[in-house]
């Protein structure tokens, strides 16, 4: 009764097919496990920052390579989405170095900066549309801003990545942000960060506000990214099974200080108490 | 003795008058108030030197150009339109009031013509435009600031001074003058009407009277009418100080959609606020540039 009629696969929604799941995506990340010896792409080294009188982060080291997922939990208001930002320079650090590909963009020029960016493909939490523009604009961005191709290259392959992330683009080339439902906006914005091929991924809180069956897909379609695309990813989130399906590494934020750091595995394994307070 | 009262007392009531520690948090609010209009003041400047290098250095953003010129210029077409025909039958009735007085009805054209086009037509366009153009720019960029619209373009590695400010201002700029032409031939037409319809004057004779008033404040290059120039010179600066004061508002915008509000209606009071305080001092170095 749990098995599709036909297939021998059991049906969505049951435990059988949530288990299934489970050894489908331990299987990928056994084969996607990064090498540890390869150079980390992403590197925070003793990172401080502060709001005025406020301490955001004291002291944070992380670091994710090629082939990689970094997940940063923690809860609300704790520093995850300032990290982010310090990686992409939208926020100095009072002390410390965040290194991208070994050059640390907070010590580069504005120019340098921006030609670090273009290495890196960011998904906001609110996908960030811009909402004037249609979904192929959107996702064309980048490449009318940093390459020379032609409208007909550039469609070929808006069209190429829209189908990679799930999306019919005979469907939603012309329609605007505001014309789709939010896992399609995310898809989007995933489409438009990929798009340049950049070889650093970052996500913030990329399931937020999404339904269960949505947020599975958006973290099969990260996995997906990292299988096949071979990036590096940095994802700020507050959903542990999400990050334990989709991380190589975790970290877990406490009052601007990492109070673990290690594998999915390791972090369920935790007998730290706010660890297992915070996994549930 | 006295002295040494005096002294000690100065030094003992701080910490026991009430009135004392409250004058000393005013004088903090203070303080702080005149760091915050510093700090701002400073990243304006900032601002203006990174949009001035925008304007100069490639890329050039050519079709967001286009596309503010025509929300500024052609968007504000109608309701400049309007200004200028009311703003000229209004002064032309005001002025047959006071000068029928004195039987000096004749000479309408020049009270309308030199008032309209050395300052009603430059500082009223310039507050209309304001009011929608200008709001209109504090609202659109400060909706990107708040949605992270703005920090997505950062990440594209595109200078959002040079894709969003850049064209607004140079479209403001090109756009102003040319809305003020309009505005000032329209109120010229407005005064006419009255002077026709109203006054029993010729058409002849009232815009005779316009070129003369023209004619006397003496011609730049032998072609241009001086009071024109200066008319024109107005709303460059006008059109650019509404640009950067918009735009640097809605960079700044914080708190979601209350503080798209916020400072939407910042950008619009200190603008209006900075085209009236430029007018004097434009006028002041214009008077000596262009003594009559």
């Amino acid at each position: 009764m749990t098995e599709r009629r036909g297939t021998g696969e059991p049906e969505p929604g049951t435990e059988a097919f949530e288990a299934q799941l489970r050894e489908e995506i331990r299987r990928e990340l056994r084969m996607h496990t990064p090498d540890p010896n390869r150079p980390d792409l992403v590197e925070l080294q003793d990172v401080w920052l502060s709001f005025g009188d406020y301490q955001v982060l004291r002291g944070i080291s992380l670091g994710v390579g090629r082939g990689g997922t970094l997940c940063i939990l923690g809860g609300s208001g704790v520093g995850k989405s300032t990290i982010l930002r310090l990686m992409l320079r939208l926020l100095l650090p009072d002390r410390g170095e965040v290194l991208i590909e070994g050059r640390d963009i907070s010590a580069v020029s504005r120019t340098e900066a921006l030609e670090l960016r273009e290495r890196m493909g960011m998904v906001f939490q609110g996908s960030a549309l811009f909402d004037s523009l249609s979904v192929f604009d959107n996702v064309a961005f980048p490449m009318f801003e940093h390459t020379s191709l032609g409208e007909e290259e550039i469609l070929e392959r808006v069209r190429e990545v829209l189908s990679f992330v799930d999306l019919e683009p005979s469907d939603v080339l012309t329609l605007l942000p505001s014309e789709l439902s939010g896992g399609m906006r995310k898809r989007v914005a995933i489409a438009r960060a990929i798009v340049h091929e950049p070889p650093i991924l970052l996500f913030d809180e990329p399931t937020s506000g999404l339904d269960p069956i949505t947020t599975r897909t958006i973290d099969e379609l990260i996995l997906k990214l990292r299988r096949e695309l071979n990036v590096c990813v940095v994802v700020v989130t507050h959903d542990v099974r999400s990050a334990s399906r989709i991380a190589t590494e975790t970290a877990l934020l406490r009052d601007g200080e990492i109070i673990f750091n290690g594998t999915p595995e390791e972090m369920h394994a935790s007998n730290d108490r706010y660890v297992r307070d915070f996994r549930g | 003795m006295a002295v040494g009262r005096r002294y000690v007392d100065t030094r003992k009531t701080p910490r026991n008058v009430p009135e004392a520690s409250a004058s000393r948090s005013a004088a903090r609010l203070t303080r702080d108030a005149a760091s915050r209009v510093a700090l701002s003041a400073q990243a304006y400047f900032v601002l203006t030197l990174r949009l001035l290098k925008a304007c100069v250095t490639r890329p050039f953003y050519g079709t967001d150009l286009v596309q503010q010129m025509d929300t500024i210029g052609v968007g504000s077409l109608f309701i400049v339109t309007l200004t200028g025909l009311f703003t000229g039958m209004v002064l032309a009735l005001q002025a047959a009031f006071e000068m029928a007085r004195f039987g000096a009805e004749v000479y309408i054209g020049r009270i309308v013509g030199s008032s309209t086009i050395r300052e009603l037509g430059p500082v009223l366009t310039a507050l209309i435009v304001t009011g929608r153009a200008g709001a209109g720019m504090a609202a659109a960029i400060g909706a990107m600031r708040v949605t992270e619209q703005v920090d997505a373009l950062r990440t594209m590695g595109v200078d959002p001074v040079r894709k969003l400010v850049a064209p607004r201002f140079i479209a403001a700029l090109v756009m102003l003058p040319v809305l003020t032409v309009i505005a000032d031939v329209v109120a010229v037409f407005g005064g006419l009407l009255i002077a026709v319809l109203k006054l029993d004057l010729t058409a002849r004779l009232y815009l005779s009277s316009v070129y003369d008033n023209l004619a006397q404040s003496g011609f730049v290059l032998n072609v241009i009418p001086a009071d024109l120039l200066q008319g024109l010179l107005k709303p460059l600066a006008f059109g650019g100080l509404m640009a950067i004061t918009s735009c640097f508002h809605g960079l700044r915008t914080v708190g979601g959609t209350e503080g798209v509000g916020r400072a939407t209606t910042n950008a619009v009071v200190t603008t209006s606020i900075l085209i009236l305080a430029a007018d004097y001092f434009i006028t002041q170095i214009l008077i000596v540039a262009f003594p009559q």
